[in-house]
């Protein structure tokens, strides 16, 4: 009778159908497809205002758009891709899915929360579009007093709106991350048996926690001056314009840490499977992560060193910002080890893990340029500045995000990605990423400011290298776009586990179950634990739901 | 040979300075760099996966090597923090005899205003081989004083005044940028920064523009707005003798004291109210509103020009 059907396995994909199951689903699995559409949304936006941004550069006068609309460009390009796509790339799509599965859970510990937190994500997501669809916003992404609280004429509050809502739904994932990680682990898996990626979403969450009600309680001071004229931070009504800068700073210094821890946790894993092995100093890369969020609270004056805040607070904040370089340099020194003797396989999120090392090495080398008080005095506030941290950002954060979607499709998707069309668009990135942003640094120690729309001719040259450089980029960005939807439906089927990786994610089918494990897992082993068959680490115990 | 720079022009005498510090961090940058990419290179090639069933060794890592690349950076950082703390120690305070030069910035020019009177907007003309210090404020927003050639910058804030120097070494014709956001035109509040012959600087300054000196000016100024009824010569007005004022202690209300600088001197006038100077009454009402950024930083030229000697040769 049933000769002709196959049993369908059922899993978190197939187990209901509809929109009404996504949009109401409180699995974090397909919450973190709701993200993963949503921010690849915004992450395309933010490339076209910079597509525009980089066409305008190509020459000098500025002759493509006009003054007002090249600041709305910069400036939403980078609401856009800081707020609604780097903050919650790998957190909210990777560790949403990820961090229940690594540690053995079956959801997250607070789905209904998690849900909450998309929704909210959307709504201030809305709010910012609104604001660009109302005529823009022309502060830049940094709102610096007085002219984003008095002086802008453009839509600054709506878009700072927007902000403060979302910064709601990144405190959310964070404490449901945190109270998921304390209480929510397999039986035998302790704090130094966890796999990096879960101390760096660990360490991330506790930035999430603490630093954004800042950034929320900063914009909120300016929405109040701009709306009732609280004297605040303009000094035509008795306020501090500097304070405000204070306020951002210390918020949003920790939100690049933000934005790169995550990316480190990726690398871990990246490195640790394609060599085959336990990554080297694992208590190194663990702790680092932890200082990198604790130090990295402590440095937020090294954006103010001309600011006019006194030479000591300069000399006090340089130090510290020296200081959380070295575990960032700990991280480098520890993932090359792992290569060394290793069983090294470049794949494609190989390709795009090594190339993080080298660019994160040249963003975080350059950051010391930075921190080094009088070079900073000359190169703050120029493309020096703008290659730094498109080089941690992109060259960091984008490249783990792009390794880590390809690591991990098989497990999403349960379908295999094109490799060859992989590895090509890896390397599209890698030599578009570089020819982009690398010009920019000899533009910056030449004294061109960031945020120009007319610049002098001399700067000519290194402008059109950038715009072609870009140009490469985004064939680099649009070819996984295509061929990961194609693989939706015409990638080869993927086994359980196709990288043989050691983490717990990888010993259940693909796609998951919706509860994830069959079997409730129980951990006897460190991670990484290549040395050693799957069997011998994990043991899977009495049913995980009845 | 390339069609384009690499450097920026060295035109003061911070250039060479800062540039040296900038190739001390560069040759640590390309050595770190160029190790950790042979090393991956390297790595990647001479253990590459050979067969799908490799088992490589375990190597749980060594405490030896992890306190090696920790103080070795460690070692290298602190290097790199003495160097720029001390050389920024320099750029943050200018020598005594500095030529003072006001600049006031508004979105989007630059106006400065010469000691001697004359005035100009979006230049700035500046003697060679002597330190200029200029004390920057804003009408609006917040700008920035940048000079590439000279490796300077400063933010200039509304309502306080900031202070930069610099001490060409090479005459000609240098970019001024605006290197803080301030609105629309902000990449068109540019200028020039004219580095000329003290000779032909003192002729300059004698030239078509030239007004009456900013402290006469100011003088006109303060007797417009009748400071001099209250704040009488001998000390015995409503209001302290501001004679032989400026650089000197003062004595508050509440037993704090102040340096009566250009900050102070400023606030006293938009908001009178923040310091009380010990022995007179909180009576004077606040400018703020009546007198111009350039109307204030006159007043403070003709204070400071008011010695005791100045009074007695009067006399």
């Amino acid at each position: 009778m049933n000769g002709h059907v196959t049993e369908r396995r059922l899993h978190y994909l197939n187990v209901n159908y509809g929109v009404k199951s996504w949009l109401l689903t409180t699995d974090h699995k397909r919450i973190a497809w709701l993200y993963l559409i949503s921010i690849t949304f915004f992450f395309f936006i933010g490339g076209l205002f910079a597509t525009l941004i980089r066409l305008e550069l190509l020459t000098p006068q500025g002759d493509l758009v006009q003054s007002e609309t090249y600041n709305k460009l910069f400036t939403m390009h980078g609401v856009t891709m800081v707020f609604f796509f780097l903050i919650p790339s790998i957190p909210a799509v990777l560790g949403n899915f990820l961090v229940p599965m690594m540690i053995g859970a079956r959801d997250l510990a607070f789905p209904r929360l998690n849900l909450a937190s998309w929704y909210i994500f959307i709504v201030g997501g809305f709010f910012t579009i609104a604001a660009a669809a109302a005529g823009g916003v022309d502060t830049g992404w940094t709102f610096y007093t007085p002219y984003s609280s008095i002086y802008s004429n453009t839509h600054v509050a709506l878009t700072v709106i927007g902000i403060f809502t979302t910064g709601f739904s990144s405190i959310l994932t964070g404490l449901n991350f945190i109270v998921t990680i304390h209480t929510m682990r397999a039986p035998g898996l302790t704090w130094f048996r966890l796999p990096l990626f879960i101390w760096a979403m660990y360490a991330t969450s506790i930035i999430f926690i603490l630093g954004t009600p800042v950034i929320a309680i900063a914009l909120t001071l300016v929405a109040l001056e701009r709306l009732f004229h609280f004297g605040i931070f303009d000094p035509a009504y008795g306020g501090d314009p500097v304070l405000f800068q204070h306020l951002f700073w210390f918020y949003s210094h920790p939100a690049v840490y933000i934005m790169i821890l995550p990316g480190m946790g990726v690398e871990s894993e990246l490195i640790s499977c394609f060599t085959r092995k336990r990554v080297y100093g694992y208590r190194f890369v663990a702790f680092s992560s932890v200082a990198i969020a604790i130090i990295g609270f402590l440095v937020w004056g090294h954006h103010m060193f001309v600011a006019g805040q006194s030479v000591h607070a300069g000399m006090v904040f340089s130090l510290l910002s020296f200081l959380v370089a070295i575990p960032s340099a700990i991280k480098v020194f520890n993932w090359t080890a792992t290569l060394y003797k290793g069983s090294v396989l470049l794949s494609a999120p190989m390709l795009y893990a090594l190339g993080f090392i080298g660019l994160f090495t040249i963003g975080g080398l350059t950051g010391l340029f930075l921190a080094t008080l009088a070079v900073d005095v000359h190169v703050h506030d120029t493309y020096f500045v703008i290659a730094h941290f498109h080089y941690i950002m992109v060259g960091g954060a984008v490249m783990a995000y792009l390794g880590g979607i390809h690591f991990w499709w098989p497990k999403m998707t349960g379908r295999i990605y094109p490799e060859s069309w992989a590895r090509i668009a890896a390397l599209i990135i890698f030599i578009g990423f570089n020819l982009t942003f690398f010009p920019q640094f000899v533009l910056g120690y030449l004294g061109m400011p960031r945020r120009y729309h007319v610049y002098p001719p001399e700067f000519q040259v290194l402008n059109v290298m950038s715009t072609a450089g870009a140009s490469i980029l985004a064939v680099g960005y649009v070819l996984p776009l295509l061929y990961l939807i194609w693989s939706l439906r015409y990638g080869a089927i993927a086994a359980a586990n196709p990288w043989r990786a050691r983490g717990l994610e990888w010993q259940t089918a693909s796609p998951p179950p919706t509860d994830n494990f069959e079997l409730t897992p129980i951990v006897t082993e460190a991670a990484y634990a290549y040395e050693k068959e799957p069997e011998e680490v994990y043991v899977f115990g009495k049913p995980a739901h009845v | 040979m390339l069609g384009f720079p690499l450097f920026p022009e060295q035109a003061s005498t911070m250039a060479g300075r800062v540039d040296a510090l900038f190739y001390f961090l560069l040759a640590v940058s390309v050595f770190f760099a160029s190790l950790i990419c042979i090393l991956i290179v390297t790595f990647a090639v001479k253990y590459r996966r050979r067969s799908e069933d490799e088992r490589p060794p375990l190597i749980e890592g060594d405490l030896r090597l992890e306190v090696f690349w920790t103080v070795v950076p460690l070692g290298l950082t602190m290097i790199m923090f003495f160097w720029g703390a001390k050389l920024f120690f320099t750029t943050n305070y200018p020598p005594r005899d500095s030529l003072e030069i006001n600049v006031v910035a508004k979105q989007w020019m630059w106006k400065a205003q010469h000691p001697e009177g004359r005035s100009e907007i979006d230049e700035l003309h500046v003697p060679l081989g002597r330190p200029i210090k200029l004390i920057l404020t804003s009408q609006d927003v917040i700008h920035d004083f940048f000079v590439p050639a000279f490796r300077v910058k400063k933010d200039v804030l509304p309502g306080r005044y900031t202070t930069v120097w610099f001490e060409a070494t090479k005459a000609g014709e240098y970019h001024l940028f605006c290197a803080q956001y301030c609105g629309t035109q902000h990449s068109g509040m540019v200028g020039r920064i004219v580095v000329m012959d003290p000779a032909r600087y003192e002729s300059w300054l004698g030239g078509e523009t030239a007004g009456v000196s900013m402290a006469s000016a100011g003088e006109k100024i303060y007797q417009r707005l009748a400071c001099n009824t209250c704040h009488l010569e001998s000390g015995t007005g409503r209001g302290p003798s501001l004679v032989g004022l400026f650089g000197k202690k003062v004595q508050l209300q509440g037993g704090q004291s102040v340096t009566a600088d250009e900050s102070y001197i400023r606030e006293s006038i938009v908001e009178p109210r923040a310091k009380i100077v010990a022995g007179y009454p909180p009576i004077m009402p606040t400018f703020k509103g009546l007198i111009s950024e350039d109307g204030i930083l006159q007043i403070i030229a003709y204070i400071k020009s008011l010695t005791h000697e100045g009074i007695q040769a009067k006399k």
